[in-house]
């Protein structure tokens, strides 16, 4: 399948071109954003999905050339930390709601600077590099989490406190869940998360 | 050049992308919520407002623009409101109470704003003011009764307002000040009354 898009992956393309455009709806982005819980932790991560799965869909071959001209994995993963880390402020998730560009970008950022990118770059990382891109999430996942669930005042204009506190909760829950799994991963598989070890690359390591 | 040179080179150009659009969206790193950053603004931009038709607690039609040239405190409320309206009432009590009597009236007024039409007609408005001792001249008890015209005034001022799971509304709460311009020129905290009244009295 190496080259060029086989029959089932061009059916996959177009069946998450029309879920991407389905999420873009109005019906869907007011259901999935009128709660704080459900804008952070269903679209935004189905939006993040989306890129990764859109990178999987582009042959290997294409994405190893993709790498080498973006730089290698490095500059992948550190767009995916800047682009991943603004959607979290409240400020961003305000926004979004308020301000039709900001949605805008929040749609194309989120796929195409979060997972597109880490997929790219996740087959060069080694098992270091890996971990710190987990950690680093689990980290940020749970000190944000942590801070909805105590923070004195209501932090998003358009969300009802105890949605905030909410939200907060479930991020906690969903880092440490997320934590033991990959520590489960690093027991079992050797710590290469949901991707499985390179097999298609020639072997060398860009970054 | 080589791979981990322009490895190096492109994560230096994205690091410092990224960092400025942190420090675009943040306004320098210190608005990290909405509610900061309609503060930043406004202290940047004093901001226009909609000459919208209010009707006070005996039910007097009047206008914003009929506070022209004199100095406005204005906040939002809903009289049903158990919570952060009864504070803040108290606290515009607090504050008409700092202010120079020679200036109240004349040079300051103080206006109570529902975003409750529906619910708020001039009786609840009269006695949520009475509750207040709001006198219904230097402080009124008002509420706009076009839905669209009240919009439009919420969204200058950067106020959402969304219903709650018990029928009433959660808010964002904040002192407003409106210059003898007709522009909003300061918003700050409800705790800070005193701040907010010693600035009125230094504009006076």
């Amino acid at each position: 399948m190496i080259g060029t898009l086989s029959h089932y992956s061009g059916r996959s393309a177009l069946a998450l071109g029309v879920f991407y455009l389905l999420l873009a709806t109005p019906i869907a982005r007011d259901w999935l954003e009128a709660s704080m819980s459900r804008h952070m932790l269903v679209q935004m991560p189905l939006l993040v999905v989306i890129g990764i799965i859109a990178a999987r869909l582009v042959p290997g071959r294409m994405q190893d050339s993709l790498l080498i001209r973006l730089g290698g994995a490095w500059p992948c993963v550190i767009a995916a930390l800047f682009a991943s880390s603004y959607w979290m402020l409240p400020r961003a998730l305000d926004a979004a709601l308020t301000d039709p560009w900001a949605e805008a970008a929040k749609f194309l950022s989120l796929p195409f600077l979060v997972g597109f990118p880490l997929v790219l770059a996740w087959r060069r990382l080694t098992l270091i590099g890996r971990g710190f891109v987990w950690t680093n999430f689990f980290s940020m996942l749970a000190v944000l989490g942590w801070l909805y669930i105590v923070a004195p005042v209501r932090v998003c204009n358009s969300y009802l406190v105890n949605d905030q506190e909410n939200a907060g909760w479930y991020m906690v829950i969903a880092s440490v869940l997320l934590f033991f799994w990959w520590l489960g991963t690093l027991l079992v598989g050797g710590g290469v998360g949901p991707d499985k070890p390179d097999q298609s690359g020639s072997g060398r390591t860009f970054a | 050049m080589s791979l981990a040179k322009r490895s190096v080179l492109i994560s230096a150009l994205v690091t410092s992308l990224g960092t400025w659009v942190f420090w675009w969206g943040t306004d320098g790193f210190t608005a990290f919520t909405a509610e900061t950053a309609r503060r930043v603004e406004i202290l940047r931009s004093p901001r226009a407002l909609p000459d919208v038709t209010l009707e006070d607690q005996n039910g007097k039609i009047f206008h914003l623009k009929d506070y022209q040239g004199k100095l406005l405190a204005v906040d939002f409320i809903f009289t049903r409101c158990t919570t952060l309206c009864r504070s803040m009432g108290m606290i515009f009590k607090q504050i008409r109470d700092l202010i120079p009597e020679e200036s109240l009236g004349r040079d300051f007024a103080l206006l109570s704003i529902s975003f409750d039409p529906e619910h708020d007609a001039p009786a609840n408005l009269k006695k949520y003011g009475e509750a207040y001792g709001a006198d219904g001249e230097i402080w009124r008890i008002a509420r706009v009764r076009n839905k669209a015209e009240l919009q439009s005034l919420l969204d200058a001022f950067g106020i959402i307002v969304i219903p709650d799971q018990f029928g009433g509304f959660e808010h964002n709460t904040a002192l407003h000040l409106v210059g003898r311009d007709g522009r909003l020129r300061l918003i700050s905290d409800i705790d800070k009354a005193v701040p907010f009244a010693e600035q009125v009295v230094a504009l006076l």
